[in-house]
């Protein structure tokens, strides 16, 4: 049972690991925001729980290594939303250019 | 929108809870935070949702915290019929209590001197969130959601709690559509007091089933 590969890199019960780290950040306003679109486009209908963990289970161990908890997030709302077609990925690609040139910080880009 | 004062503060402050900002707080302004931004705007400008709703749901999420949970808790200690009502349904009865439950399954399990139970989930981040609010780093941890199912006496050691061997140990995994709240032992000391008292002992790590119910501190 030494090469068993039944499942995938998020169903990690059982998985050897380190100890419990206790520390605790308190959610930035963005990470908040971002919590606020996955309930809401759920609401609308744009996607759901089960559409979030796809996108977020697709994408692999490297990003549950380097991305933070709400990072993961917002980039499976984001590939949820152009999947519905509630916009494509020229208008976030020109949306998120015309962000970045309001300021170099989020309170001057938001 | 105008700006907001988490986005000023310096590295290493401290915010008005006692916990460190996130380092991402920091500047400059990241690839996800432009991409949240973005997202935002874009189905606001599509009439999908409204900025009033985003800032209504934040101030919701804001104000659920693990005193619903304790409310719950202390109800059951002292109420009897609520509490089979609870055991029965949980997601039914905390409706009833008035809380936003949504539709997910709940399910309240109940420690005693005997068995002790503790919640996971071992595949994302599952949590009963509108009873207790968003969920602590830990328990989205690797650590946590790994070693909780396979040496769960080990884990709450680390939390400080040691249990006597002759205690059983049941380990809840969660699901997006199945959500735990454990209703911890009532402590004999707290037996008697009203339920406004008695929510101060309920602990958010005790209603996950890594601590115990306590004397306020």
């Amino acid at each position: 049972m030494k090469d068993f590969f039944g499942k995938r890199w998020h169903d990690m019960g059982g998985d050897p690991a380190g100890s419990i780290d206790h520390n605790q950040h308190d959610f930035a306003l963005w990470e908040k925001r971002v919590d606020a679109l996955m309930v809401l486009s759920s609401a609308a209908g744009l996607m759901n729980t089960d559409s979030l963990r796809r996108v977020l289970e697709d994408m692999g161990t490297e990003a549950y290594e380097t991305m933070t908890y709400y990072e993961r997030w917002i980039s499976s709302v984001s590939q949820n939303m152009i999947e519905f077609g509630a916009f494509n990925t020229t208008e976030l690609a020109q949306k998120m250019a015309e962000v970045k040139s309001r300021g170099d910080t989020y309170g001057e880009a938001t | 929108m105008p700006h907001d004062h988490n986005d000023s503060q310096a590295p290493g402050t401290i915010s008005p809870s006692g916990h460190p900002y996130r380092p991402d707080d920091d500047r400059p302004l990241t690839y996800w935070q432009n991409m949240e931004i973005a997202v935002r705007e874009l189905l606001v400008e599509k009439g999908y949702i409204t900025a009033l709703q985003i800032q209504n749901q934040i101030d919701t999420m804001d104000a659920r915290s693990p005193t619903n949970g304790a409310n719950v808790v202390a109800r059951a200690w002292t109420d009897p019929e609520f509490k089979a009502a609870l055991m029965n349904d949980a997601a039914q009865a905390t409706r009833d209590m008035g809380f936003d439950i949504g539709p997910m399954h709940l399910i309240a399990v109940e420690n005693s001197d005997m068995v002790h139970n503790v919640v996971v989930c071992t595949l994302c981040s599952c949590y009963p969130r509108n009873l207790l609010g968003l969920p602590p780093d830990w328990y989205k941890s690797r650590a946590y959601r790994s070693r909780a199912v396979i040496e769960p006496r080990k884990v709450l050691t680390e939390f400080g709690l040691v249990l006597s061997e002759n205690v059983q140990v049941r380990v809840h995994d969660s699901t997006a559509d199945m959500r735990y709240i454990v209703i911890p032992s009532q402590p004999e000391a707290s037996k008697g007091l009203p339920v406004p008292d008695l929510v101060k002992w309920v602990t958010r790590d005790s209603m996950i089933g890594v601590g115990k119910a306590h004397a306020p501190t």
